[in-house]
Parts: C-alpha cells; structure tokens; sequence
C-alpha cells in the first residue's frame, strides 16, 4: 500500500474534516482474502476489484462510477487499458456493484458515489495500479510458461511477447493460468511519455449502443411480472395525503392496485400508461396545514431584506469594511438567480425487487452508499443485502444523486407497500419530475468594491443569501459554523489579488423548497455574480477585463493562463466585426475554477433592437490536468456551454406562485434547443499534472461571459439571470 | 386486437385504441429504444418513423399508426441513410448520456432522406423539435453533414 495526496483544492476544502488531506490509495483485492480469483462463469481470471480477463481475449473492466453522459466508463477504462497494454477492441465495460468497501470514492472517504467531477481524478492511481498489475501477473505467468525472465517480456496491443524466442500469446490464451499469480505488492507505472491511449482519441464504448436503441436505462427494464407505479404528488411542499378516493382508479383497465405512501398515492398498472391513467382519475384531498405558501418574489424579498444586515463569515482577509470606507470610489451591485430544475431527459425512474432476504435495485445509481443505507434502514435490512444494480442514467446534473434518496425511496415505499408481490418500476412523467423539487437553490448576491485613485481594487465585500444544500442532510456534519460551502464555493476563493476581502453567508431555514447539487454547485451563482461584477468594476476603472483581470492574477497561474488562450484564440485584441444594421454586437470574458479545473470562456453576442439576442461563438480555454481523453474533455465544454446557456436564455428559471411550481414541462421550463447553440471552440492547456474533473467545470464561466458581452454590446448591465431580452431593447 | 406494421414486420397488440404508440412499443412490445421524455410532444426523445415521416409516437394514438409503416430505432439501421447517419453519430463522438439520441437519429434520417445537403439553417429546422440536455447539438450538426458528405 503506498499513500498519495491528492491535488484536488476544491474537494479538499470541502472534505476538510470529513475526509482529511491525506488519502490512501490502495488497490482492493478481488478476494476478501486479498488475492486475484478465477472469473465466475467464462474461464479467466480477476487480478483485482477492476478488471477481468477471460479465454475470449476481453478486458472487462468494473467501473465504480456511473455513466451519466460524461464520459466516465469510457475515460476509467483508458487508464486500465494504458497500463494493462490492451488493445483498445477487446476492452469491456461493466457497473460495479455497491459495495464501498472495494469502489469507494477515494475523494469521498468511505462512501461510494459519482459527483463533484471527481471521477477520473480520484481513480486515476488507483486504475493505473489496477492495469500495472494485471500486465505484471500476465508477465510472470508468460515467463514462467516459457522458462524466460519476465525483464525480456514486452506487452503491446494486449499480446504477450518474448522477442529472442518468438513466442507470444494473447491475454485471453494466459489467463486462466494468471489467476494463480499473486498480485505484485508494488507496480512501475508508465512514464506518461509512453502512453499509447491516454490523451489520445479513443472512441467512446458506449456509442454504438447509444446509437442503436440498444443501450439500457432504469426506464428499460423489464422483469417479470412488474408493475410500473406512477405517483399523485402534493401539490406544494411539505402537504401531505389527507384522504383519498381511488374507486375510478381501480376501474382503469390495467390498474391492479392504488396504495398510499408517506409521498402520495401511488397507481400500480400493467403498463406506464394505465398507471398514468389511474393516477389522473384518483381524486386526493391533501392536508396542507404544513405545507410552504411562499411565492419566488416573496422569498426575493426576504433575501433582499437578509442582505442588508451582515451574515455568517465565510472568509475575511485584510478590513474589508476598512478598505471600503477609505476608498476613492466604490461600487456597489447586487445579482440574482433563480431556482433550476435538474430536467434531465430520463425522468427520475427506479426499479425495486423486494424478496424474502433482501431486494434488489435497478437505477442509475450515483450515491451508492447513501441510498444503500436508506434502503436498508427502511427495509430493516444489512445493507449488504441491498443489490443495485449501476445502469446507464438519462443524464443527472446532480439530481439521481439526492441527498435524501426521495425517488428511490418512493420507490422501495410502493414495493413495500404491496408486501413485494411484484417487482416495481416507479416511472416519474416530467411533471413529476419538474415539480418536485431539489432545484438549484435560488441566491440573492450583494457586492460592494473599492477602487484606489489609481483604479486598483482595495475592497471587496460579498454577501450572500440562499438556502444550504447540506444542511438537514446525511452531510451535514460538513457544514461549519453556519457555513455551507457548497453555498460560498467560488466566492470565498476568488483568485483575485485583493488586500481586504470579506465573504459573508446568509442561510435561511424557512423556506420549504427543496434543494440540490446541480452541474457545478455553488459555482453557478459565484462565478455569475464575482466575474460580472469583476467586468463592470474593469469598466469603471477605465481599464480591459482581460488585461485588469491578469493584473490581479499574478499568484494564479492557471487562472491566468486559461485567460490569455481563451482571449488569444478569439481574437480580445482585435475589434469584433460589427453587425447588420439594427444589430449591436459584443464580446464579454469570464474564468473560473471548480472542481481544481479552470475554464476561461470568451462569448460573443448579436442583439437586436428589440432586444432579443443570440450568442453567436464561445471560445473555450480548459486546465484540467492531463487530458485523459481529449476528445471527451472537448465534447463535455461543449455541452457545459450549452447546459448553462439555458439558464441565460428566457424560460431558463422555475418559479413559485403561493409555494405551487409554475412550470411543468418543456413548454414553459425552457432550455436550449440546436438553434440557440452557438459555435463552440475549445482549447485544452497541455499538462502534466494529475487529472482533474470535466464534467462540471464548463458550466460556471459561460453565464457571466455572456452577460458581459451583452453588457458591452448594449451599454446595459442585466443582474438577474435568466436575461431578459426585454431589458436590452436599443 | 390491432395489427401494426413494425420495423417490416406484422404483429398484433392487445391493447386500447387511445394509447400513444410509444407505450405500445415500450412496454407491450418490449422496443424500449424509443424514449420517453415529456409526454407532450415538447422534446422529441419518442420520435419513430409513421410513412418516412418523423412523428412524435408520445403523443401519436396507436389507433392512428395502423395500416402504415412503423420504423423505430430498433429497426431503422437496415435503410442506408439511417446507416450513415448512426456511423457519423460514432465517428464523431455525439453522444453523452445517449437518452435523447434516439430521436434525434430518427429525426436526422428523415431529413436527409428528403435533403441530402442540409444547411445549417435545415438542420435547426428539422431538429428543433429534439431536445438533448446534455446540448450534443454542436456535434449532432457536424454528424449530419458528416453523413450528407459519405452519402453523396
């Protein structure tokens, strides 16, 4: 067992305490006894808890995270098949089961899960180590067979060679007599000069099942016998059943049982559609006596007011107050965001097979720890004695990793309810989905800055006010002394050289709406309102947001490296060609990091007098370490720059009218469509640093780029996203 | 009883005239790659062919499918347009989480078996209606003059 730290700055805050700084890397056994193992079924064998190597030439290799669009199987599997030297055609995908024991997540200490685009950073030793040490079992094993020392044994293209005698075998022909190996304690891992896969293009292994209908997600499967659920839910938060008539319900060809759980009434159907048939017939009368009554303008209100008096520190340096009095000039501004609903394109769905001795999940599964033990504990099982089963998920964005396992405990609630006659697949419709919650937490930023008479910035000042995500949940052990960091992420670390700062928070607990994790966490709000407030203090001073930018990024490199390629690559120091007549044009720069990846966006914008606009082309720069997939690093900025856009563009925000969600589906819960898509160019900073996360870290730039290209292209700074056109009319 | 004409094939579905084609090849007849996603008509994840043309099968009642010719995912790679059209998709490394891309390969095919060189203007035209939360449209653009270009 050998101990690395891992360089992962934003997780590491954030685990402080939790997980400590220093992480073992091991590699789990395949065997509780600590050995390889023969492979069950197909001959073969398992040199460790990530891979198997079987007579048919495959390399399976066992993912622990989810595959939810990123990449992930596909970039975990490069790194096995890197150091294994297979060839990339025989490599195998496989979910892991839950088991935290063996597929924790090292960034997350004992618990297994997908999140916080941690995925191939966390992995990235422990799979080198796990496909080291499989190609040195298959080494010992060819050398021991030919009677030749292991040091003359070359492996390329996933076939075993010994070049002075001729011989060579594939890993399929030595696998059997592998398994009898002992796994080395201590493998060479390649020096990065020699990678033949990783950061090159190697194809996704999911494309062609994605491409053919043929790829399984929890909406595809069938088991026999299974009815599927759908649910009538509260109509505002916190109502609960207060009497029901299911009488029309049950006379719905196809419904074969109407059952209440603690969220509502669920239909059991044959068939999706006769349950959703059931459901609009059942007549429900809910008990709203604690149910939350706010509207989105009333709970602004209440933040604007919170923002007047000083919060909960998060972070202070210098006199912030001080700096701000004695000032030449001071700005002042306040930003505001909504709640964002997750939407993905697969609706929260979950199967669950409660047997005598255990049941069994099929989901795709991104916190496997928490929602094995709220299983457990609800069904009075071992948690061991639950099985998920790690399917493809339809997208996420942070919402099949909740918190308070919601879906899936409703789930396991209807199948307990029934006594598990019958496997359950509970199928939310998208209003289900929309409406229930677990949004992006709406924020009200306010922030006041200093100017020295030379224009530099003395003084900075950033309250906050929305509600924690980690509060009230199994992580809020990670909240300390009224701060959520998940709430000041972005904004307590802003890279900016600034003498006096101090961040305050505001964490309101009255507000009933439940919130959640969504692609990029605080980042979405911090990078929106520090990097607009950022650009309109550049323009106060007199001075260009790149080159002010750069000035106060002396002590951040990697900062201030993703801002000159992004700013080069578009052309910052060449004017933007102008526009049509009725057309003003404009070009606006934000950078951030999240998840220890930086990302620097350039957006430009055309906005016409009536003040609709369109964002015509972002040019990306990205820092995230080694790219271990170029390709794959590439094609998540470019969905990153799309995902966020739809927080930009009008529709992008879900909204509260007497506590009721106002929106229901994609006619009035707008995101971005391919004509809204603008040309996205990305360019990745050459690395040798560890890896970092993708996923997420595209999202927080795009939003206050395009804001300050609007900015320069009207005169007219908008501080509430989603931007309304109304507001840019010339 | 009704007989629909599936992917070249007859067969017969016991089930009542209202239901949405979708349901019917999702959950009797077990053809779960086409997806559901909104119900509505709004996303296009459910988009199967109804005589060559893109219908949304969510909000399509099975009654009105009888008597045509049904293509879904499952069956749309035997014509050599939809061939192109799923190798470009590959080449080019469209998908992510792969939910919506169903629809949006079928929506892509009967574009280009009425146009075989689409503008970009054609493309956001005819794949509006195809949402993809993971926004792949950069790529999904590229694909399909990718696979104009190998068709002609």
């Amino acid at each position: 067992m050998t101990t690395t730290r891992i360089e992962n700055e934003s997780r590491r805050r954030f685990l402080q305490g939790a997980a400590g700084l220093t992480l073992a890397i091991y590699l789990p056994a395949a065997t509780a006894a600590g050995g390889s193992k023969k492979a069950a079924g197909a001959a073969g064998f398992e040199p460790n808890a990530f891979l198997r190597i079987t007579e048919d030439n495959s390399v399976t290799v066992i993912s622990k995270h989810l595959e939810m669009g990123q990449g992930t199987y596909t970039g975990l599997a490069t790194i096995v098949a890197e150091e294994l030297d297979a060839d990339w055609s025989q490599v195998r995908i496989e979910g892991a089961p839950a088991d935290a024991k063996r597929y924790n997540n090292l960034l997350w200490g004992p618990a297994q899960g997908t999140g916080g685009s941690t995925a191939i950073a966390n992995s990235w030793e422990q799979l080198r180590k796990a496909g080291a040490s499989a190609r040195a079992m298959l080494v010992a094993t060819a050398a021991r067979q030919w009677k030749v020392p292991p040091a003359e044994i070359v492996v390329a293209g996933g076939v075993v060679m010994h070049k002075a005698s001729g011989r060579k075998a594939s890993f399929g022909q030595l696998a059997r007599a592998a398994a009898d190996e002992i796994p080395p304690a201590d493998v060479k891992l390649k020096d990065p000069k020699d990678f033949k896969l990783i950061g090159k293009r190697v194809p996704r292994k999911d494309g062609a099942d994605k491409t053919t209908g043929k790829a399984v997600f929890t909406q595809d499967i069938h088991l026999p016998g299974m009815l599927t659920a759908v649910v009538a839910h509260p109509p505002r938060f916190g109502a609960k059943v207060k009497s029901y008539d299911a009488s029309k319900a049950r006379a719905v060809k196809g419904v074969v049982d109407v059952v209440q759980i603690p969220s509502g009434v669920a239909v059991l159907a044959k068939d999706t559609w006769s349950a959703r048939k059931g459901r609009d017939a059942l007549t429900v009368e809910w008990d709203e006596s604690a149910a939350f009554k706010l509207g989105s303008e009333q709970i602004l209100a209440q933040y604007r007011e919170l923002a007047k008096s000083p919060g909960a520190v998060a972070s202070q340096t210098g006199d912030a107050d001080k700096a701000l009095a004695g000032a030449a000039r001071t700005l002042e501004a306040s930003y505001d965001v909504p709640y964002l609903a997750h939407a993905a394109m697969e609706p929260m769905n979950c199967v669950v097979q409660l047997g005598k001795d255990g049941c069994e999940v099929w989901n795709g599964e991104q916190m496997q720890t928490v929602d094995q033990m709220a299983l457990a504990k609800l069904f009075g099982l071992p948690p061991e004695k639950v099985r998920i089963h790690m399917l493809y998920a339809g997208g996420s964005f942070g919402r099949r990793a909740n918190k308070d396992s919601d879906y899936i405990l409703e789930a396991a609630h209807i199948a307990k309810a029934i006594d598990g006659r019958a496997p359950v697949k509970l199928v939310w419709l998208r209003e289900d989905d929309m409406r229930a919650g677990y949004y992006r937490p709406m924020f009200h930023h306010r922030l006041w800055a200093g100017l020295d008479d030379q224009g530099r910035l003395v003084g900075w000042r950033h309250r906050l006010v929305g509600q924690s995500i980690l509060a009230g949940s199994p992580f809020a052990a990670l909240v300390k002394d009224g701060i959520d960091g998940a709430s000041v992420e972005g904004a307590t670390n802003l890279p900016y050289a600034i003498p006096n700062r101090l961040v305050e928070l505001h964490t309101p607990t009255n507000i009933g709406v439940p919130v959640l994790w969504w692609r990029s966490v605080g980042s979405t709000h911090t990078a929106f309102s520090t990097e607009c407030f950022i650009d309109e203090l550049a323009q106060a001073a007199g001075k260009d947001p790149v080159a002010w930018r750069l000035s106060m990024l002396e002590q951040h490199p990697r900062h201030a490296a993703v801002l000159k390629l992004a700013a080069d690559r578009a052309g910052w120091d060449t004017p933007l060609p102008s526009g049509k007549a009725g057309e003003r044009r404009g070009r606006g720069v934000a950078v951030h990091e999240s998840f220890s990846t930086y990302v620097a966006q350039v957006a430009e914008v055309t906005v016409k007098d009536d003040g609709s606009y369109r964002v015509d082309r972002v040019v990306c720069a990205v820092d995230c370490g080694i790219a271990v997939n170029p390709d794959i690093v590439r094609a998540q900025v470019e969905g990153a720059v799309g995902f966020a856009l739809s927080t930009v563009l009008n529709g992008g925000a879900i909204t509260l009218t007497d506590g009721r969600v106002d929106q229901s589906n994609f006619h009035d819960y707008l995101t971005v469509r391919i004509g809204d898509m603008p040309r996205v160019e990305v360019h990745i900073v050459p690395s040798a640093a560890n890896p970092t996360g993708i996923g997420e870290p595209g999202v927080p730039p795009l939003a206050p780029a395009v804001a300050n290209a609007l900015a320069a292209a009207t005169g007219k700074r908008v501080r509430k996203l989603p931007i309304s056109a109304d507001l840019l009319r010339a | 009883m009704i007989t629909l004409n599936i992917n070249g094939k007859n067969i017969r579905a016991d089930v009542e005239p209202d239901t949405p084609l979708l349901w019917v090849l999702r959950d009797t007849l077990q053809l779960s790659g086409t997806k559901y996603g909104c119900g509505m008509a709004l996303c296009g994840a459910c988009t199967v062919h109804l005589n060559g043309e893109p219908v949304r099968s969510c909000s399509t009642p099975v009654s009105a499918a009888v008597g045509k010719k049904i293509v879904t995912i499952e069956g749309v790679g035997r014509d050599r347009v939809a061939k192109a059209v799923q190798d470009a998709w590959q080449r080019l490394d469209v998908v992510q989480c792969g939910y919506c891309q169903s629809g949006q390969i079928m929506s892509a095919v009967a574009l280009l078996e009425k146009n075989r060189k689409p503008t970009d203007a054609d493309i956001d035209g005819a794949m509006g209606g195809n949402l993809c939360r993971c926004a792949t449209y950069v790529r999904i653009r590229a694909a399909i003059h990718e696979a104009a270009k190998s068709l002609a």
